[in-house]
């Protein structure tokens, strides 16, 4: 086999982890969509904020420093510790909880019964305040996340593979954060799996997200809730925070990531957990493999936004509902 | 009774809205929010400090202080244009658009109004003619000069040949990202090196393809045009394929910072362009401290004075005070109109003696700026990045680019800007 045929396979093994981290940000949205009905646009700006909070806790940065230090002319910027990754993860856990009741509080409880449009006008809405909260509390410069998940390119793989495609192939490429990501995503989707079918809160999600009226009238609390399902899309949000913050550093750009996920969730349907990965997957490939064999070659490269959407638009046309997606039929 | 206080209300609110004559007034489009605000707020503080240095330590420019309006853009060339416009009443003297979306759109505008544009480094390449552009200058460097300068160090790092070699170009996939393509191009007939094209889409999170590519051909040498995100999570993707860095160079706006932390010792090597020096020793810095940053009048929070683009603010601070006082000089007046600074700018000489006298010995290249060029003669240097250390250093002096090649692509695209505008080249 030629180089050019194991490249191929390169691109679509980094297709496939791309895809992951697609899968990351989209499953956020399936979650509060399939719970509330609500598309919520502050995704990405939860995963920012969530990666924020975490490098915050992490540096010992003092919440508000410079708010703080315009006013009462200090100059306060750190409590001078230094947090472990895991317990700085416990704690932005923690603010992400607290944020999804507050959420609930004062948005969502007001909202109830309103239009599908009003819910996700309010999350535009929640997303403007949270990108300049988060400005105000942790500043705007840009943060280097770590968190000991090693980056680069994996040696191992590279060495025991060069031997593949003769001289002219440097063995498979793929870095060890996408492994990661790859790991973290599947014990992810695992465990939401066995928490929706195996957990009591679990199934009365479920029903919720069946049927609003009928899971009210077996007495089933609307807002707990809504509370439990935007407490989990702030965990998910922090683990794609955190894998896409240790690739570019934690800045204002990342809220930026959902708009790597709506095409995942057009093609996966808004309200199927799998099809958030399969979606992610198949966008992952496509658009990669599309830049290798025609966008860089022939049309000038930079196809890979344009082709996943592009992708997205044609099962729209031909599946609306996603691949996944449950097909709603109104009779009148 | 109600006519009369109606009126007396008029005149009071026009007294009020009237801006103070004596002030000369800077705008400062900046941002300081939204994805961008980690590069615009250094920025923006230098900007913003050195007018108030000038304005406390040496009594305004020609004893009329200095007043900077600040207006938020986002980076958004929308929001840059209504910023334009509400402040040009001010009596706006000169606009840094800081951003080359914002520029363009301003081009026919303040030329109309006879304001002057300074687009440092950025902005329409071919506004360095003068004959067409008369109210926009790009001195001391734009991105036609910073892709020549990246070729001569790729050639002098080759030893003084770089034919049968390899350079690719990873650019944002904008008209900011394409401006150097053209240039490099023509320098590689001329060199006879090999031009590899990679393009990113905004905003450049993900580059895994481009970086794929990057390791299958090997190119000799990658440049980059890049911008927020992309230059993170570029010269983070450089690191894991393991591509030596000390064979990447970024343009300027590739170059701070805040591109290179976030990818730790990984970006250790990695070169920019630079079109002023960087670091802190020097002694502005200190009358900075003294005036501004101690005495509690910084635009920001102090912590990034010496940083590349807070010391970028600042220069472009110091060459809009130096061509307001020749402005002054030329016109004999201290209150000067947005006219007569386009004067001063069009006659504007930085040399190093006035550099020394302004505490910035070696800050920037030495220029002089004229009717039929308001680009400077391009010189620029070279920056790298020690992650140890992390800090940037000058490994170069500022030299010229190839003005050769430069000047007739400038000469080519600006006729033909004058002919879709009709406009008659000439000196004003």
């Amino acid at each position: 086999m030629s180089a050019d045929f194991y490249y191929a396979i390169e691109v679509i093994l980094n297709g496939l982890m791309a895809g992951v981290m697609y899968s990351l940000v989209a499953l956020g949205f399936v979650l509060i969509f399939k719970a509330s009905g609500i598309f919520n646009y502050a995704q990405g700006v939860m995963a920012l904020f969530a990666a924020l909070t975490l490098v915050g806790f992490q540096n010992g940065e003092i919440p508000f420093s410079h708010l703080i230090n315009a006013i009462f002319g200090t100059d306060v910027h750190h409590f001078g510790w230094h947090m472990p990754a895991f317990f700085a993860i416990l704690c932005a856990l923690a603010v992400m909880i607290l944020f999804a009741f507050l959420v609930e509080k004062y948005i969502l409880k007001h909202l109830v019964n309103q239009e599908p449009i009003i819910l996700f006008m309010a999350t535009i809405g929640l997303a403007y305040f949270m990108e300049g909260f988060g400005d105000l509390m942790w500043g705007a410069d840009i943060k280097k996340l770590d968190v000991g998940i090693p980056q680069g390119g994996n040696i191992w793989l590279e060495e025991n593979t060069a031997f593949l495609g003769g001289d002219d192939f440097y063995g498979f490429y793929i870095d060890n954060l996408d492994i990661w990501a790859t790991i973290f995503a599947a014990i992810l989707v695992i465990s939401l799996v066995i928490f929706s079918q195996y957990t009591k809160t679990g199934r009365a999600l479920r029903a919720v997200a069946d049927d609003h009226q009928a899971a009210l009238s077996v007495g089933i609390s609307l807002r707990s809730i809504w509370v439990i399902v935007w407490a989990i899309a702030g965990f998910v949000a922090l683990v794609a925070g955190i894998m896409w913050g240790s690739k570019s550093g934690v800045q204002f750009s990342l809220s930026l990531i959902a708009l790597k996920a709506l095409p995942v969730l057009m093609l996966g349907g808004f309200t199927s957990i799998p099809g958030a990965i399969i979606g992610g997957l198949i966008i992952g490939v496509g658009e990669k493999l599309f830049e290798f064999l025609i966008g860089a070659p022939f049309l000038g490269g930079a196809t890979e936004n344009w082709f996943a959407y592009m992708l997205a638009l044609l099962f729209l046309v031909f599946r609306p509902q996603g691949l996944f997606g449950e097909k709603i039929i109104e009779r009148v | 009774m109600k006519l009369t206080k109606l009126a007396a209300a008029a005149v009071a609110a026009s007294i009020a809205a009237t801006p103070v004559l004596a002030d000369l007034v800077f705008p400062s489009l900046d941002y300081r929010t939204g994805p961008y605000a980690a590069n615009g707020i250094p920025f923006a503080d230098g900007y913003a400090d050195y007018f108030t240095l000038v304005n406390a330590r040496d009594g305004g420019i020609g004893g009329v202080a200095a007043k900077v309006i600040a207006c938020e853009t986002g980076y958004n060339t929308e929001k840059g244009v209504e910023c334009y416009e509400s402040t040009k009443g001010e009596g706006a003297l000169v606009y840094q658009p800081l951003s080359t979306g914002i520029t363009y759109q301003l081009i026919p505008k303040a030329t109309a109004d006879g304001i002057p544009v300074h687009s440092m480094g950025y902005g329409r390449t071919s506004a360095a003619n003068g004959k067409v552009f008369s109210n926009i200058f790009n001195y001391p460097a734009n991105y036609w000069n910073g892709a020549s300068h990246a070729v001569n160090h790729a050639i002098a790092d080759s030893g003084g040949d770089i034919s049968g070699k390899t350079i690719a170009l990873v650019y944002h996939n904008s008209a900011y990202g394409k401006e150097p393509i053209r240039t490099l191009e023509e320098l590689s007939k001329k060199h006879g090196f090999k031009l590899s094209l990679l393009a990113v889409d905004h905003p450049g999170q993900e580059q895994k393809s481009q970086w794929l590519q990057i390791r299958r051909e090997k190119p000799d040498y990658v440049f980059m045009w890049g911008w927020g995100v992309m230059n993170q999570v570029a010269i983070q993707e450089a690191a894991n394929i393991r591509y030596p860095m000390d064979k990447f160079v970024g343009i300027w706006w590739s170059g701070s910072e805040n591109d290179v932390l976030p990818a730790g010792d990984g970006a250790n090597g990695y070169k920019a362009l630079a079109m002023h020096n960087v670091g802190s020793d020097f002694p502005v810095f200190d009358d900075i401290k003294k005036y501004v940053v101690d005495a509690g009048k910084a635009a920001g929070a102090g912590d990034q004075v010496g940083t590349v683009l807070y010391n970028r603010g600042m220069y472009a601070a110091m060459l809009a005070v130096e061509a307001a006082k020749t402005a002054q000089e030329i016109h004999g007046t201290a209150d000067i109109t947005p006219a007569m600074m386009r004067d001063g700018m069009e006659a504007l000489v930085i040399d190093e003696a006035k550099m020394t006298a302004l505490g910035m010995p070696n800050f920037g290249p030495t220029f002089s700026v004229s009717c039929e060029n308001h680009g400077g003669p391009g010189l620029g240097a070279i920056s790298q990045w020690d992650a140890s250390a992390k800090k940037w250093s000058l490994i170069s002096g500022f030299e010229p680019s190839d003005n050769e090649i430069i000047n007739a692509l400038i000469a080519e695209d600006s006729a033909a800007f004058a002919a879709e505008n009709n406009i008659a080249e000439g000196c004003k």
